[in-house]
C-alpha cells in the first residue's frame, strides 16, 4: 500500500480510516480493529507533534503462527527519542499529553518495535493478528 | 474542519458526535460548549458518543477537560453511549476518564441529571 503522509492533524483521521479498512479486510474482530486503530492514532499523533510529521505504511501481514492481520510502519525524520525507556513509561510526557501515547499503544497491539536515533528520526512498527 | 452541533433541551445541552473526530474539532467543541453553557445557563451536558468508533488519549483527555470545565460553570457532564470495544480499548490504554460520569444511553443520562435536584 502507498505511504500515507502525516503532515497535518487531518492526516491522523485519514490514517485511522485506512487502518480501519485494512483491519476489517484482514478479518480482525471489532475489539481488535478498535485497538489497532486507537494505537495507530496515538503513534500518528506522536509522529506529527514530536517528530514534525512523517508517514505511515499499512501492510497485510501474518503472525509467526500464520494468523492473518495487519502491520503498520510509522516513520518520521524528527529529533528522535532521547530516552526510549522513559518514553515508554506510563505517565511520562514531554508534551502536554497524558503520557499514555506510546506506552498505551504498545499495550493495544501484538507486536511493537521502536527504533530511534537522536537527530535521525523514529520508526515504530505495530501489528495486530486475528485470533 | 467539521463542527459538532450543540442542541439545547431545557437546561441541558446535548452534543451528539456523529463524525470522525479531528483534533481541531475536539478543541473547538470545548470552546463552543463553554460559550453555550454560559449563554444558556445550562446545568447539564450530555455527550453522546454512540457513533464514535475510537477514543484515543487525546480525545479522552478533552472529554475529561470538558467535564471539569463544565463543572466550573455549574453544569454536570454525562458521557453516554460508549461502545463496548471503545470501553475495552480505553481501559487497556490506561485511560479512566477521571471526573467524567457515564450512562448507558441518553435517556439514562438525562434521568441522572434530573435526579440531582
Amino acid at each position: 500500500m502507498d505511504e500515507l503522509p502525516i503532515k497535518v492533524s487531518d492526516d491522523i483521521v485519514r490514517v485511522r480510516q485506512q487502518v480501519r479498512s485494512a483491519a476489517v479486510a484482514s478479518g480482525l474482530s471489532l475489539v481488535d480493529q478498535t485497538k489497532i486503530i486507537t494505537a495507530a492514532s496515538e503513534i500518528a499523533r506522536n509522529a506529527l507533534i514530536y517528530g514534525g510529521g512523517g508517514s505511515a505504511r499499512i501492510e497485510e501481514s501474518a503472525s509467526p503462527a500464520g494468523r492473518p492481520g495487519i502491520r503498520i510502519i510509522f516513520t518520521d525524520q524528527g529529533p528522535g527519542i532521547p530516552d526510549v525507556n522513559l518514553a515508554l513509561t506510563d505517565g511520562w510526557s514531554s508534551g502536554n499529553g497524558l503520557g499514555l501515547g506510546l506506552s498505551g499503544a504498545r499495550r493495544l497491539v501484538d507486536e511493537f518495535d521502536l527504533a530511534t536515533e537522536a537527530g535521525a528520526g523514529t520508526r515504530v512498527v505495530v501489528a495486530k493478528w486475528s485470533r | 474542519m467539521d463542527r459538532v452541533p450543540i442542541q439545547r433541551i431545557g437546561r441541558t445541552l446535548v452534543v451528539s458526535i456523529q463524525i470522525d473526530l479531528q483534533d481541531d474539532t475536539v478543541e473547538q467543541l470545548q470552546e463552543d460548549l463553554a460559550e453555550q453553557i454560559i449563554a444558556t445557563r445550562a446545568t447539564g451536558v450530555i455527550i453522546d458518543i454512540t457513533a464514535v468508533e475510537i477514543v484515543d488519549s487525546f480525545i479522552g483527555r478533552m472529554l475529561s477537560a470538558v467535564a471539569s470545565m463544565s463543572r466550573l460553570f455549574g453544569a454536570e457532564t454525562i458521557l453516554v453511549g460508549m461502545r463496548p470495544a471503545v470501553a475495552i480499548t480505553l481501559v487497556e490504554l490506561g485511560l479512566s476518564l477521571p471526573g467524567v460520569r457515564t450512562a448507558m444511553n441518553a435517556e439514562k443520562g438525562l434521568r441522572l441529571l434530573d435526579g440531582r435536584t
